[in-house]
């Protein structure tokens, strides 16, 4: 028989002990990575302003981290735009920019070639981009399987031997940085090179850049030169009503980039 | 309780089991939600490593600087400082080790396309480098190291 007496100190009882999983897991449980001098929070600046589209940085990046050459897919990209006089806009990015532009003429593909005469132009740029390495990564959220995830230096990594490839992630990334890999068939995107980071070394699509228009920083390195950029100039994101929290800064970007 | 509710109960927990025991080998013991907790890393750790031991194929100019000191000087004192070696020769990876002793070096027209071609933008980096609107006009056919030389592009011979 269950009295009042007895069902009020079983619940008590029962609550103690679920409590206990909980306090041993808060026990061991690490703090949050951001805020310890020691640890290392990689950020990127691009330069929009310096960059020319010669596109050496995505051949380095492609030949470094073993992206087919010649597919139609790349970690990073370099866009095009051209604001024409008539408020128009006209961006392309043949090949990711795997060959720099080295001509006049828009080229979007299947969507058709335009020709747009010098006179015409107002204002033209090149905008590089990667992936965001977002402080909350929609891809991450999204993957039913734990494949990809984010390491305590803020780096998004896929993993190839986890990943079923339902492509959750590519859908979910709002800046379309991920693709299946032609030869693995899993989720593929930029990692920052961490093989290069943990080396010493620069990415190699900041390697590979002549015009710095591409560098790496530790966020939680206030002497950092890029922190320093970050802080005290008039920096932007992508996209930042998607409350991605994205991580690559752009200097001089125009409001038609999307 | 019944017998013909306790025995398929039986079985539900059998299955319950197996799966938990499937699960137990099958899925790594390095898998767990590390330093930014479940939502964000949630996976298995050993596949930080394969990523940070991942070939380094792009190893920097400094690293030509011994061997090849005098192309590294001569670069040094043109416009096309700025450009690393392995830009146009190709990544090191593991030069110069038997496997890799000969870089293969880009020296194709689209090499120099890349930055020389000129484009009419306004206000752009690119609009300032010196270059040509129409390239095939100049030497069609010919490679642009043929007269110009990359390591010091102001001599305008090499």
């Amino acid at each position: 028989m269950l009295t009042r007496r007895n069902f009020l100190k079983y619940s008590l009882a029962g609550a103690a002990g679920l409590a206990v999983p909980a306090t041993i897991k808060a026990s061991t449980g690490t703090a949050p990575a951001a805020g310890t001098a020691t640890d290392k929070r990689w950020v990127f600046l691009v330069d929009s302003t310096k960059c020319v589209g010669c596109g050496m940085c995505v051949k380095a990046c492609k030949n470094e981290n073993e992206v087919p050459y010649d597919a139609n897919v790349s970690r990073t990209w370099v866009e095009r735009y051209v604001v024409t006089k008539d408020g128009k806009v006209h961006a392309d990015s043949p090949k990711a920019a795997r060959d720099g532009f080295t001509t006049q003429t828009i080229d979007q593909g299947h969507h058709g070639k335009e020709i747009i005469k010098p006179a015409d132009i107002s204002k033209a740029f090149f905008v590089p981009k990667l992936c965001n390495h977002c402080e909350n990564p929609a891809c991450v959220q999204v993957c039913p399987v734990g494949a990809t995830y984010q390491t305590k230096e803020g780096v998004v990594l896929v993993d190839r031997t986890w990943c079923i490839g339902c492509g959750y992630c590519i859908m979910a990334c709002p800046y379309g940085v991920r693709f299946f890999h032609p030869v693995y068939h899993t989720a593929e995107k930029c990692t920052f090179c961490v093989h290069r980071l943990h080396a010493g070394l620069k990415p190699a699509c900041v390697e590979a850049c002549p015009f710095g228009a591409r560098q790496i920083g530790n966020r939680n390195d206030p002497n950092d030169p890029v922190t320093k950029t970050i802080l005290n100039n008039k920096v932007q994101v992508l996209k930042e009503e998607y409350g991605t929290k994205p991580q690559v800064y752009y200097l001089g970007l125009s409001m038609e980039v999307k | 309780m019944k017998n013909h509710v306790f025995r398929p109960l039986i079985v539900v927990i059998g299955i319950v089991l197996l799966i938990l025991a499937a699960r137990f080998v099958y899925v790594p013991k390095d898998f767990g939600s590390y330093e930014r907790g479940y939502i964000y890393s949630w996976h298995r750790q050993g596949d930080e490593n394969f990523w940070n031991k991942f070939t380094i194929k792009y190893q920097g100019k400094e690293y030509c600087k011994d061997c090849h000191e005098k192309n590294f000087t001569s670069i040094n004192k043109s416009p096309h400082r700025i450009i690393i070696c392995e830009n146009c020769h190709g990544p090191a990876i593991d030069h110069p080790s038997e496997a890799r002793s000969k870089l293969v070096i880009d020296k194709s027209r689209e090499q120099c396309y890349r930055c020389h071609v000129k484009l009419p933008y306004p206000d752009t980096a690119r609009g300032r480098i010196k270059g040509f609107l129409d390239p095939e006009q100049h030497n069609p056919g010919m490679e642009c190291v043929t007269c110009h030389d990359p390591h010091d592009p102001k001599l305008g011979g090499a």
